[in-house]
């Protein structure tokens, strides 16, 4: 088997929630040294637990992120346990150092002097005040690259705004735009698109300097707002607004500007209750839907067909694309009478043979059950101290020669301290008990 | 002017659409040298997608084409013809890269598959992106932005349970796909220069989703963890803090606030005896009790003074901006972030600008976007070689 394409890249990760572990999550799964700096002292707020340790007989009652934990349990460490972190913290390394104190700071330096690159993304200016900003850390290793990823980057009036990614989120423009179109806003489910498009951004950011270092042997620094990343995803919309001055409201699950249909039509229930000592108010529902996009006239004509033909279609309301986005209340009416007798994937597969496009809106257990994603090999087995054996999401995307894959389970608060103190830093056995005795080294949190 | 990070690097763009440009876009704003291929009389189809420039539909107006285009030169070629498919190669020869998101079976139907190309440039490596993967049974099906929320992402999830799922904001899936897409490509390049191994990526798009940081990554593992399908529910939220979108005196503001910041939202609402009233924060039967409280709050004042009183007390709350609101914002204009483009037919664009800012190599707009077929002769004369007059006939068998 080849070498993993990022083998020899070590990277210091001091992330926080999601941004930037999903960054780095993609940079572990192509090969690169991931070591996560945690501390013992510090729990920081979503990023091994929702900010506090719930008790087993509470957990029923949360909300879908706090519940999450294998079977229902917290168990002895449940910071190593709940699933909204544990979904990116494969193949990554954690050692433990308080980063606050003088002993914390020396054993940080070591560790950027045999790194190639330090991602952040903690609020802007912790890492100055913590005394690790780009000026010290490049002082200590000249061609180092560091991205710090802020909210809303390290100058301007918001520089200093805290929040999770869906709050900042909403001073993007982005969230305008989405949820239903007859519904108040207040509907809207909260989102941490923020994250999500920071995480591939972000990797490729660390490439490009990458590829740079390379080139010139220098390191740098990349700053990197990430409200200024996510407007660039609603591009479109933002030139609606500066070219006509139209500033765009939601569509709903409608095209924006012409398609239609174009929407989410209710399907055959298949009613079901997964788990009936669980709180959660939507299992009983027949929650079975199907997307249907047509773009063109030929598309429309496949739907006609797989529809049967039916009279209605033939009504002037509907002869032409325009006709159609102009009639969309009624049309949608008529397509969903039809497609609410149909199973989901019943009518994926036949409107996609006669090339429409078209996709059954899966839940989570119709993800592992899917046939192509299993054709494809998509999801992964890890077994994983205190967690047990189970599916993950696997690669984001395949490589013909240098395919990465789960090689690490889930990483556990300081799981890689011997790692990384021993082999990496050369501490010996007696500085090691003393870190240990110190609190800079272990795996339970101080005080929890 | 600092030299772009990528300015050693070549790349044929064979993109259309939106998620393969926003790929080649990212890299040509950091300084590849991208040449993006059009079919010759119609071009790439994003030239026909809203909006365009004072509502006109042209092909030279559409803002979306321009949004996703600055910054790479731009020829024509008939990729359907012999003569088209044999320019192909000789312009594969001398680049780093090609990128593509046709449907799977095209390239190799074209007999320009990645094997094929690597005979003729064995250090060439190649994105291909689609809508499914390279593989599987749904490798031709079609899919559109609603679809790969519907399959890849939590559009299940979004929305009231009352009624249907609520896709996420415009074309977000594609952009994200592009966005995946630059990252692997960097990948890509990065293993031929450091390993000498050339290869193909597949990006699929619905997998970017199924890796995805926003709560799908979650939800799958809560399944396999503890057997729960996620759906929709009403007010998602850690505790009984209000979460989500509020209204206020004069629009929204969004709330991110959780039982760790209790303390600050306490000085945020500055009202006497909130501590007493709420002694555990985490005791879920007080929830509507404290939406009582804090949600008439939102609603008394203006979205900016809750932001203001939220910030100064560190607690999670931001307004809603509109897209307009976002372009104006003092924020964003403080940083320079706006940028205006000047294009031959369209005249001068105000645009996002750098998605993130390296010290050493800036984000440069370079060129507008490319007229359909700019740069033909710029390419077939300059570069290889061939006369005006072969253009001309090139033209006539509508080869370009």
């Amino acid at each position: 088997m080849s070498e993993l394409p990022l083998k020899g890249i070590r990277v210091i990760d001091v992330s926080v929630v999601w941004a930037a572990p999903y960054a780095l999550q993609l940079l572990a799964d192509y090969g690169a040294e991931i070591i996560k700096v945690e501390s013992l002292q510090y729990i920081p707020p979503t990023t091994r637990s929702l900010g506090f340790f719930p008790p087993k007989e509470m957990v029923p009652i949360l909300g879908a992120l706090g519940r999450s934990f294998p079977d229902l349990d917290p168990g002895k460490r449940p910071w190593n346990r709940l699933s909204a972190f544990n979904c990116h913290f494969r193949n990554k390394h954690s050692c433990t150092m308080d980063l606050r104190r003088p002993k914390g700071k020396e054993m940080f330096k070591r560790l950027v002097e045999i790194s190639d690159m330090v991602i952040e993304n903690n609020a802007a200016g912790v890492m100055d005040r913590l005394g690790l900003g780009y000026e010290v850390l490049s002082e200590w290793k000249p061609d180092i690259i560091m991205v710090s990823s802020p909210g809303f980057g390290k100058s301007g009036p918001y520089s200093n705004y805290v929040g999770f990614g869906n709050s900042m989120m909403a001073l993007t423009g982005f969230n305008w735009i989405r949820g239903y179109r007859d519904s108040a806003p207040e509907t809207t489910t909260t989102s941490v698109w923020l994250d999500s498009a920071s995480g591939p951004a972000i990797a490729f950011a660390a490439m490009m300097a990458l590829h740079h270092r390379d080139n010139t042997g220098r390191g740098q620094f990349i700053e990197f707002a990430q409200a200024e990343n996510l407007i660039n995803h609603i591009g479109d919309v933002v030139l609606d607004y500066t070219m006509n001055g139209r500033v765009q409201g939601t569509p709903g699950n409608r095209h924006p500007y012409s398609a239609a249909p174009y929407g989410c039509y209710r399907c055959k229930p298949e009613s079901r209750k997964v788990r009936p000592d669980v709180f959660a108010p939507n299992q009983y529902a027949d929650d079975q839907w199907i997307n249907i996009s047509v773009f063109n006239e030929k598309q429309w004509q496949g739907l006609c067909r797989v529809m049967g033909n039916p009279e209605w279609a033939h009504d002037k309301k509907f002869s032409d694309v325009l006709s159609r986005y102009q009639n969309q209340d009624e049309l949608d009416k008529h397509i969903e009478e039809w497609t609410s007798k149909l199973d989901k994937y019943e009518v994926f597969h036949s409107l996609q043979k006669e090339g429409v496009p078209a996709g059954p809106v899966l839940d989570d257990k119709d993800a592992y059950n899917d046939p192509h994603l299993k054709d494809r090999g998509f999801f992964e087995e890890v077994t994983g101290p205190e967690l047990g054996t189970h599916l993950y999401p696997g690669m984001t995307w395949k490589m013909s020669k240098t395919p990465g894959s789960i090689r690490k389970p889930p990483v556990r608060l300081g799981e890689d301290n011997e790692y990384v103190y021993k082999t990496l830093l050369g501490v010996s056995a007696e500085e090691y008990a003393e870190l240990e005795k110190e609190q800079h080294i272990g795996m339970d949190y101080v005080g929890v | 002017m600092a030299e772009q990070a990528l300015s050693d690097v070549k790349v044929l763009d064979l993109t259309w659409q939106i998620a393969g440009p926003y790929c080649t876009k990212l890299l040509a704003d950091y300084g590849a040298d991208v040449i993006k291929i059009e079919r010759p009389g119609t071009g790439d189809p994003a030239r026909t997608y809203s909006p365009f420039l004072h509502d006109e539909p042209h092909p030279e107006k559409s803002g979306y084409f321009m949004y996703l285009n600055n910054n790479k030169r731009g020829i024509t070629l008939n990729l359907k013809t012999k003569s088209g498919q044999k320019i192909f190669k000789e312009l594969v020869k001398d680049v780093d890269i090609v990128v593509e998101n046709f449907s799977p079976r095209v390239m190799p139907r074209l007999g320009l598959s990645y094997e094929e190309l690597k005979k003729i440039n064995p250090n060439l490596v190649m994105t291909s992106i689609s809508n499914f993967g390279q593989t599987g049974p749904y490798r031709d099906y079609k899919a559109s932005n609603l679809i790969e929320d519907a399959m890849g992402h939590t559009m299940l999830t979004r929305g009231t349970p009352d009624r249907e799922p609520s896709k996420s904001s415009g074309d977000a899936m594609l952009y994200q796909g592009g966005n995946m897409a630059a990252a692997a490509t960097m990948l890509a390049l990065w293993t031929r220069d450091d390993q000498g191994i050339c290869q193909q990526i597949d990006v699929s798009i619905m997998e970017v989703h199924l890796t995805s940081i926003d709560f799908r990554g979650t939800y799958l593992l809560s399944y396999q963890y503890a057997g729960i399908i996620a759906h929709r529910e009403y007010g998602l939220s850690f505790g009984i803090l209000p979460m989500g979108v509020f209204n206020t005196i004069d629009g929204f503001i969004e709330s991110a606030i959780t039982p760790v910041q209790w303390p600050r939202v306490i000085q945020m609402l500055e009202i006497p005896d909130l501590a007493e009233r709420f002694p555990n924060i985490l005791d879920m039967s007080k929830k509507e009790e404290m939406e009582a409280v804090i949600i008439p709050w939102f609603f008394e004042r203006t979205k900016r003074e809750v932001t203001e009183k939220a910030q100064k007390a560190k607690t999670y709350i931001m307004e809603e901006n509109t897209p307009g609101d976002a372009v104006e914002d003092p924020h964003f204009n403080a940083r320079g972030f706006f940028i205006e483009v000047n294009h031959p037919e369209m005249g001068t664009v105000k645009q996002p600008g750098p998605p993130f800012r390296p010290t050493e190599n800036p984000w440069v707009l370079r060129r507008p976007a490319p007229l359909l077929g700019q740069h033909n002769s710029e390419v077939y004369c300059d570069q290889l070689g061939y006369s005006k007059q072969d253009l001309v006939k090139l033209r006539e068998l509508g080869v370009i």
